[in-house]
């Protein structure tokens, strides 16, 4: 049995600057996993080069058993592999009702845009799809209000909301809880997790607050310097000497490369 | 769209049809062309709902009267219908095409890139004497089922025709508009990375949209071309699509019906700045549209359309 997603050699360079190299990652059906890692470790580089917004410099992406490297992103979107943004992307003049009931008609009506235009935006079937997606992010406060007014938290649920309109087998979260203050974070991801777990979504979270990757992730991969420097459970990848190190310990490396004592939390 | 409204609307348009033997025969010149300029409007509205302003329509407004012009003359095709389809076809067609280089484009960039094509089209038709030149060429009167009506007859018979197509483009536009691809305008408009992340391709959806209101110029310029029984350069000149631009801000992007509204207060407004001030016309147009965008910045429709808020459908009128 392979794995349903299965990132070989994975490299990324811009112009002088690596930005990945040598991933390597296999991840089976169902795995919660958290990613970590300092800023400008590689964690975004590596999910925009699964979800295809970057094409890798070298390497290979396969997805259930099927070789997605460069493809892009709305055909990975397709295939059964949707995200979330740093930054919420949501239409800000819609309401919360309307941006889902686009994402649940574009996972109906197909690819084509002849379809789309045969099809009804707001039919029976897409604001049930959008009404079911609400009610299991505890939105329905929010429901007409413009996502232009939305606060961050529930602005962050929608756009992952949206993302799972098609069902997708994984889920890419980046970052879920920035700009989230510290009271509500876990109650947001309490939520997230309720909803993408009761559709045994395969999930993988870029996060910097190490206390919701330890509740949340059944496993960790540890960013620096544009590879994976740790994989394992969260004890043992947060216990590794060199995460401890660099991401999450008591020193931290400055630009400039010297080492000073203090917490890398970026949360 | 209820069956109510459809009905309502049939039944409008099937009065001011009624009305035409008791009308006077410029008015019904008037409205008709006032129509023709609407057909094109409603298709602006498609692209201007997704944020795009072409500032060369006028391409496919004259490829749709040329069409009916050559068509006539080439081949001595006259039944109307025929010479509709004919039309809407090419309009369609050469959208379709050039639609691969202007789908790539927003803004800015999409606006002068459409004008620079209509400008081709212009410097084509003015330089090339098979197509008639600086001079056009003539249309010659259609026929309907065969009938071939004569003197105020063909001026009904083609206002009917004009009624038909508005009918038929109210329908269309408005089911357009409630579809995924058409609701989809305002999501391009408001967030284009997060469309393409849902799964479907903006380009291609910019396209469907171009060649779409491209069918609808050609329709406008076909019945322009049967109404004027005359086509000539001008109707490629970037002025012609200022004007068809101008219409869409008066009418606003909010309903169908406003695009038909405006049209028909724009081409009153002209005759009657022309009748006023026959050398200085244009700044009784400039000053209507100073009026539009300070007072009614949203254009007609959005007095006819209440303000929802929180609209659960948007408005597809």
């Amino acid at each position: 049995m392979s794995a349903l997603l299965s990132v070989n050699g994975l490299e990324k360079t811009f112009g002088q600057v690596v930005a990945a190299r040598d991933i390597n990652v296999d991840i089976p059906q169902g795995q919660t996993v958290g990613i970590i890692g300092a800023n400008g470790a590689g964690k975004t580089t590596f999910v925009n080069m699964i979800t295809g917004h970057l094409t890798p410099s070298a390497g290979t992406i396969r997805f259930e058993d099927r070789d997605i490297t460069g493809l892009p992103s709305r055909t990975i979107m397709r295939l059964g592999i949707a995200r979330s943004f740093q930054v919420a992307q949501v239409f800000p003049t819609f309401s919360v009702f309307e941006n889902l009931c686009a994402a649940t008609a574009i996972a109906r009506s197909g690819t084509s845009v002849i379809g789309a235009a045969l099809s009804r935006f707001v039919s029976a079937e897409t604001s049930a799809d959008a009404e079911t997606a609400i009610a299991q992010f505890q939105i329905a406060q929010f429901r007409d209000a413009l996502a232009s007014t939305l606060p961050q938290g529930v602005r962050k649920l929608l756009d992952i909301a949206m993302a799972t309109a098609g069902n997708p087998r994984v889920l890419l979260l980046d970052e879920p809880t920035s700009g989230i203050s510290l009271e509500e974070k876990f109650g947001l991801m309490d939520v997230i997790m309720g909803a993408l777990k009761a559709r045994g979504t395969t999930i993988l979270f870029v996060e910097h607050d190490m206390e919701i990757v330890q509740r949340f992730a059944d496993r960790v991969l540890a960013f620096y310097d544009g590879t994976v420097i740790a994989d394992g459970s969260p004890a043992e990848a947060l216990g590794d000497e060199r995460v401890r190190e660099f991401i999450t310990g008591t020193l931290i490396r400055s630009k400039d490369g010297k080492l000073s004592a203090g917490r890398a939390s970026h949360a | 769209m209820t069956g109510l409204r459809i009905l309502l609307g049939a039944a409008i348009l099937g009065g001011l049809g009624a009305a035409a033997p008791f009308t006077p025969l410029w008015l019904i010149s008037l409205v008709t062309l006032a129509m023709s300029t609407g057909l094109v409007v409603c298709g602006l509205i498609i692209l201007w709902r997704g944020g795009l302003v072409p500032f060369g329509q006028a391409l496919f407004f004259a490829t749709g009267a040329y069409t009916v012009a050559l068509s006539g003359r080439w081949f001595g095709v006259t039944d109307a219908f025929l010479l509709i389809a004919l039309a809407v076809t090419m309009a369609a067609l050469v959208a379709f095409v050039v639609g691969f280089l202007l789908a790539q484009y927003r803004e800015i960039f999409f606006a002068m890139l459409s004008l620079a094509l209509s400008m081709i089209l212009y410097g084509v038709l003015v330089k090339s004497e098979t197509l008639g030149s600086t001079d056009g060429i003539n249309v010659a009167q259609a026929s309907f089922f065969g009938m071939k009506p004569r003197g105020p007859g063909y001026t009904f018979a083609l206002f009917w025709l004009a009624l038909g197509m508005v009918f038929s483009a109210w329908l269309g536009v408005s089911a357009y508009l409630g579809s995924v691809a058409g609701q989809l305008a305002g999501a391009i408009r408001d967030n284009e990375i997060r469309v393409e992340y849902l799964g479907i391709s903006v380009t291609r959806l910019v396209h469907l949209k171009l060649t779409i209101s491209a069918a609808l110029a050609g329709a406008g310029g076909a019945l322009a071309a049967l109404s004027i029984s005359h086509v000539d350069p001008q109707m490629a000149y970037w002025t012609t699509s200022g004007g068809f631009v101008f219409v869409t801000i008066l009418a606003g992007a909010a309903s169908v019906p406003a695009a038909f509204l405006g049209a028909l207060l724009f081409e009153i407004v002209r005759t009657i700045a022309v009748a006023l001030l026959p050398g200085g016309w244009q700044l009784i147009l400039g000053s209507v549209l100073l009026l539009t965008i300070l007072f009614v910045p949203e254009g007609l429709g959005s007095l006819m359309i209440r303000k929802r808020a929180t609209a659960p459908e948007k408005g597809a009128a």
